[in-house]
């Protein structure tokens, strides 16, 4: 994984395999800090897997023995001196919560944060995502109950035309953060 | 800047042509791998390079879609065409430059691109 967008994209599917009807996606830059938040309202695991999950010979599918989704993400925080968390309750949802050192050599860069949103909306157009990134006390929030209150219920958040407005909608949100400090 | 009112013009245009759109079996599928192994190897650019052709050509018949891990990690980014009637094709270690090339050919013209299938890499 190049960069922290690649790696929400891919945790993000776990929420939405999970069954999450509402996903939380946060990116808060504070110093230099960076914490990246998932948290859903999915199926949620028992404290035996949640034990397991950073194993990667632990995987809810069945194609193989293998799943490197958070164990990459756990080993992309910890080269950087930060950290990986998950809590998890069965029947109520998972958080999961990774903080990088944005400062260290070996922190990978944000990377396209549009592309992922825009794209996790596409592959679940009737899950709830709200995404919002802070940054040096400035945010921005993107909840797609407000893209459906404006669309109407005829149109899915899937089609091609409303999947590349949000990206660009998204790319100009970014673009009104103005770089951190640090 | 745009605002989410925008939202309500597409609206207003799409629900115009969506008798125009072909809901059932007509539709020709396009999935591509979106996996652990699929999001490192570059299918993210790819989903996006299909999004938008499909949406520049003003392709309906046309739905683009999302799937787990296809099982050959090695040959990602995996992308699948489903066109119905027809066996499945498989296109592996695709790029978003490979993209317009297979909606032309394949999804307009109904030519399978075979350089780019799996039996080629094989």
């Amino acid at each position: 994984m190049k960069d922290l967008s690649l790696h929400l994209l891919d945790i993000a599917q776990n929420s939405i395999t999970a069954g999450a009807r509402r996903l939380d996606l946060e990116l808060t830059e504070a110093g230099e800090t960076i914490t990246l938040t998932v948290a859903d309202d999915g199926r949620g695991m028992a404290p035996e897997l949640l034990a397991q999950v950073s194993d990667p010979f632990t995987t809810t599918r069945t194609t193989r023995k293998m799943g490197l989704g958070i164990p990459l993400l756990r080993m992309s925080a910890e080269l950087t001196g930060g950290s990986l968390s998950i809590a998890s309750t069965l029947g109520a949802g998972t958080r999961l919560q990774a903080v990088f050192d944005g400062g260290h050599i070996d922190c990978p860069p944000l990377g396209d944060l549009p592309g992922t949103v825009s794209l996790l909306i596409q592959g679940a157009p009737d899950l709830r995502l709200v995404y919002t990134h802070r940054r040096d006390g400035q945010a921005f929030t993107l909840d797609t109950q407000d893209l459906r209150d404006q669309l109407g219920g005829g149109i899915s958040l899937a089609e091609p035309e409303v999947v590349l407005w949000i990206r660009e909608y998204l790319e100009e949100q970014e673009g009104t953060l103005k770089p951190s400090v640090s | 800047m745009k605002s989410l009112a925008e939202l309500q013009a597409i609206r207003d245009r799409m629900q115009k042509q969506i008798d125009l759109r072909d809901a059932g079996d007509g539709r020709i599928r396009v999935v591509v791998g979106m996996a652990t192994c699929g999001i490192a190897a570059g299918a993210r650019p790819v989903l996006t390079a299909f999004l938008e052709e499909v949406q520049k050509r003003d392709l309906k018949n046309i739905s683009v879609a999302q799937t787990g891990c296809i099982g050959v990690c090695r040959l990602e980014p995996i992308v699948e065409v489903y066109v119905p009637g027809q066996e499945k094709v498989t296109y592996v270690r695709m790029t978003p430059e490979k993209v317009p090339g297979i909606v032309s050919e394949h999804l307009v013209n109904g030519r399978v691109v075979s350089e780019y299938t799996i039996g080629a890499a094989e």
